[in-house]
């Protein structure tokens, strides 16, 4: 079989790889991407659907309000919205020592432009009478929102093939060497694929591509498991997480509350999490102790995915250290979902122009 | 609760019945799960408490069989772990996670014999999900169980043995039977004549059934096609095709439909079996072999759960698959019984094929509907969604359920399931093992959050917060 040549090869279809592909693509410039399943089809699409800065941390702030302002043009972008809604997020205290932890981060979140609103108990109960006094307090941040996972890595996948990328799903690379001024992609079918640039964006795979570069990362599998409920009245308009990051909860306006907050199980070379049970039962009797009135809906399925989680929650983004012409772009730590179409946007200009005005330092591979 | 020697059977039909009573023979004390409040499955329900009607009454030709394995399963009952109106919603790691009158239990087992029955198949067409529109099985359970009619002038509609059988009980026991329409056409049986006469009584008992009907002046027709149900607010009529090709209309108030049954084999899955496409029962089984092993270690599959042979195959099969556990550990097993029971089963087998033939899925059907047909009664979601798939192009069901929340409701698609990948199927042009199937996802039925409480508190970091 002949390889394809091309400019720039991408190794992971999930949100940060598709969104590379498509703004690589925008640009006219070839890009071949391979995905050893489905676009989306890993962490990007079953993450509980998150799109926020409260809470996060202060070295993601930039890149992810840049990623939010591209969340808001996503019908123009990608041709669908993937519900996409601007609905708020509260990440709620359990005691004042949690109170006090996040007044303090909402300060400095405040000179990143993020602005967070402290909300007292009785402030908080007033707005939303379904929590119960396991609420302390509340950061309240108006510009989060939510979003469908299950539709995210899809429609940029979609749209970059409009735009002329060629994304090849069913293709699990199975090696990575240099070729000349480029370099030579093998997929375990067989399929060549010659780059002048390759992007590492194999989320919790990621450090297994590394390390054929001999780059070495520390990258555990994280199995985020989530349960969904049967429809019932709208009620929680804004998405919640609470501290420590044992309940989070939201729910969508046709009724179905999706929450989470405990971990499956994986397998990596099977490629899927997996939900454990104890778990979830687990989740069901801390997440009504916060919401009682959850008490009375029945769930009505659970799943669990893999993602790839560093030493310091951060993520893995930029160039290689030891192979110049390969980026990385993998390790979101599971929180990669609001910042997917922003790296995409961000590895795009690093590929094409060697350069990008958002500061991703911090995510230097270099750092471990 | 210990592990060790644990037999756990799903199920306490004509399968599980006689699987608990071969063990049971063995001296061995299975546990017996059962969702229903008494033991007899779907075909041999049982009666609510103070309800008088007599077998007979009930069960018609089927009486005698009734009794037996109601006698057969209230001998043993002292001699099982019995655990009626408990439901399975999990399992992992061969532990079955159970909600029952107590709340969730965990039954952690050896060996595994899953008897889980079958649920109505059926298709969507205009107008299904109109209230008075009931299946046929649901119809059927209605009567037999607790002497309810669905409607007072009732449409039967659909094909497959229970089509007649229930037409005839809503008649036999005195209520308006509008009409019995068969997509089947007679063209179809006749070639399978040989095959459906191994059936013996079986088949006699379907003519029977259909003759009864005519002579009691009840409209009996063969190859329609549905077009519509009819009603605003809940079922006022039906329109079909004839088979001459004209338009016909029925007023009626309710309407059973369906085409045969389906597998419940969502715990197989949930248990590690191997599924595999079956091209005559158009969708994915669990794979077993002749004595009902399944590819998972220790799992053991019967009854019409492991593809459908009906009730009398399903008493064989438990028995067999008892057997089979048996021999494989190590304890005594009548290996001349086993022989007799596989050879019944193979006669079975070819009649039950000639009966598929004879009375046949209609294969495109699904895939005919018009695009504003719901597809997926728990989400809304039409045929034309399913075609659209938000315009992504899944290439497969798991896909397609991701993009339009199709199998993604209450049901989990054990209603939509066949019937949605058979539209996407056809859309794509591809043969329908090509798309798929949905992938089974624990909890298998609806569960009330508040049985969380359960939750093991043996993790200490689970303990401390909150």
């Amino acid at each position: 079989m002949k390889a394809i040549e091309t400019e720039i090869a991408i190794i992971g279809g999930g949100i940060a790889g598709c969104s590379t592909a498509l703004h690589v693509a925008l640009r006219g410039v070839p890009v071949v991407l391979l995905e050893k399943r489905q676009p989306g089809a890993a962490a990007s699409g079953v993450n509980f659907g998150g799109v926020r800065r409260n809470g996060r941390a202060l070295e993601e702030l930039t890149l992810a309000k840049r990623s939010i302002d591209i969340w808001h043009t996503l019908p123009e972008l990608v041709g669908n919205d993937c519900e996409y809604a601007m609905n708020g997020h509260l990440k709620v205290a359990r005691n004042d020592a949690d109170m006090e932890a996040m007044e303090t981060h909402a300060k400095a979140q405040a000179e990143y432009g993020c602005e967070v609103e402290m909300i007292s108990r009785n402030a908080l109960l007033a707005r939303y009478p379904w929590f119960s006094d396991v609420a302390y307090g509340a950061a309240w941040c108006a510009s989060d929102g939510q979003a469908n996972p299950r539709l995210l890595g899809p429609s940029f996948a979609h749209a970059a093939r409009r735009a002329g990328a060629d994304i090849r799903e069913n293709e699990p690379v199975a090696a990575l060497e240099k070729d000349g001024d480029g370099f030579l992609l093998r997929s375990e079918n067989g399929l060549e694929v010659r780059a002048r640039q390759v992007l590492n964006a194999a989320g919790a795979w990621g450090a297994r591509v590394a390390g054929w570069l001999s780059e070495k990362v520390e990258l555990w599998p994280m199995m985020p498991q989530l349960v969904v409920t049967e429809p019932v009245p709208y009620f929680m308009e804004p998405a919640l997480g609470v501290v420590g990051g044992d309940v989070y909860v939201r729910q969508i306006p046709r009724g179905n509350l999706i929450f989470g907050g405990r971990s499956g199980t994986a397998d990596l070379d099977e490629g899927f999490g997996h939900a454990i049970t104890e778990e979830t039962l687990c989740t069901l009797e801390r997440t009504v102790k916060v919401i009682p009135r959850m008490a009375d809906v029945n769930i009505i399925r659970l799943w669990s995915g893999v993602e790839g989680c560093t030493p310091d929650h951060l993520p893995v983004l930029g160039p290689s250290r030891t192979t110049p012409g390969v980026m990385h772009a993998f390790g979101f730590s599971g929180h990669g979902f609001c910042l997917g179409p922003g790296v995409g946007a961000v590895m795009a200009e690093l590929l094409l122009d060697g350069e990008t005005k958002t500061p991703i330092e911090a995510f230097d591979i270099g750092r471990f | 609760m210990s592990a060790a020697g644990n037999i756990l059977i799903i199920g306490a039909g004509p399968a599980g019945t006689r699987a608990a009573e071969v063990l049971v023979g063995q001296g061995l004390r299975p546990i017996l799960v059962d969702e229903a409040p008494a033991s007899g499955g779907q075909v041999y329900r049982r009666q609510p408490p103070g309800f008088l009607r007599s077998t007979k009454l009930r069960y018609g030709f089927e009486a005698s069989k009734a009794d037996a394995l109601h006698d057969c399963f209230d001998g043993l009952r002292e001699r099982i772990d019995y655990r009626p109106d408990t439901s399975v919603w999990s399992i992992e790691n061969k532990t079955a996670f159970t909600l029952g009158p107590n709340g969730v239990d965990r039954i952690p087992y050896d060996a595994l014999l899953l008897c889980t029955g079958a649920v109505d198949r059926v298709l969507p067409v205009p107008g299904w999900t109109l209230p008075g529109v009931f299946t046929m099985g649901g119809a059927q359970i209605a009567l037999k169980a607790q002497g309810c009619a669905i409607g007072k002038r009732v449409v039967f509609m659909g094909s497959g043995p229970l089509l007649y059988l229930v037409a005839y009980q809503y008649a036999h026991a005195g209520a308006k039977v509008a009409a019995v329409l068969d997509t089947a056409r007679l063209s179809d049986a006749l070639p399978v004549l040989p095959g459906l006469l191994i059936g013996g009584l079986t088949l006699a008992k379907g003519l029977w059934y259909q003759n009864w009907l005519r002579f009691h002046g009840i409209a009996v027709r063969r190859g329609v096609r549905p077009l519509v149900i009819e009603g605003d607010s809940r079922v006022t009529g039906f329109s079909y095709r004839s088979a001459g090709g004209q338009e016909r209309h029925i007023d009626c108030d309710a309407l059973a439909l369906g085409w045969g049954v389906k597998p419940e084999c969502q715990l197989a899955e949930l248990a590690g079996c191997d599924m595999a496409f079956d091209a005559m029962a158009r969708q994915w089984l669990p794979s077993s072999d002749a004595e009902g092993r399944a590819s998972a270690e220790g799992v053991y599959l019967a009854g019409d759960g492991a593809g459908i042979m009906g009730a009398d195959a399903a008493e064989y099969r438990g028995e067999l698959a008892a057997l089979a556990l048996l021999a494989d550990q190590g304890k005594s097993s009548d290996v001349a019984r086993r022989a007799h029971l596989k050879h019944k089963l193979s006669r079975q087998m070819r009649f039950r094929i000639a009966l598929e033939r004879a009375l046949p899925y209609p294969q495109g059907l699904a895939a005919a509907q018009p695009d504003d047909t719901i597809v997926c009664r728990c989400e809304g979601v039409t045929a034309g969604d399913i075609r659209l798939g938000q315009s992504l192009e899944p290439q497969e069901i798991n896909r397609a359920k991701a993009f339009t929340r199709v199998g993604m409701g209450r049901c989990q698609g054990r209603m939509c399931g066949i019937a949605s990948a058979e539209i996407l199927a056809a859309h794509k042009g591809v043969p329908l093992a090509e798309v798929g199937r949905l992938r089974g996802q624990a909890p298998i039925k609806p569960l009330n959050i508040a049985i969380g409480g359960a939750a093991a508190d043996d993790d200490p970091d689970r303990a401390a917060s909150i």
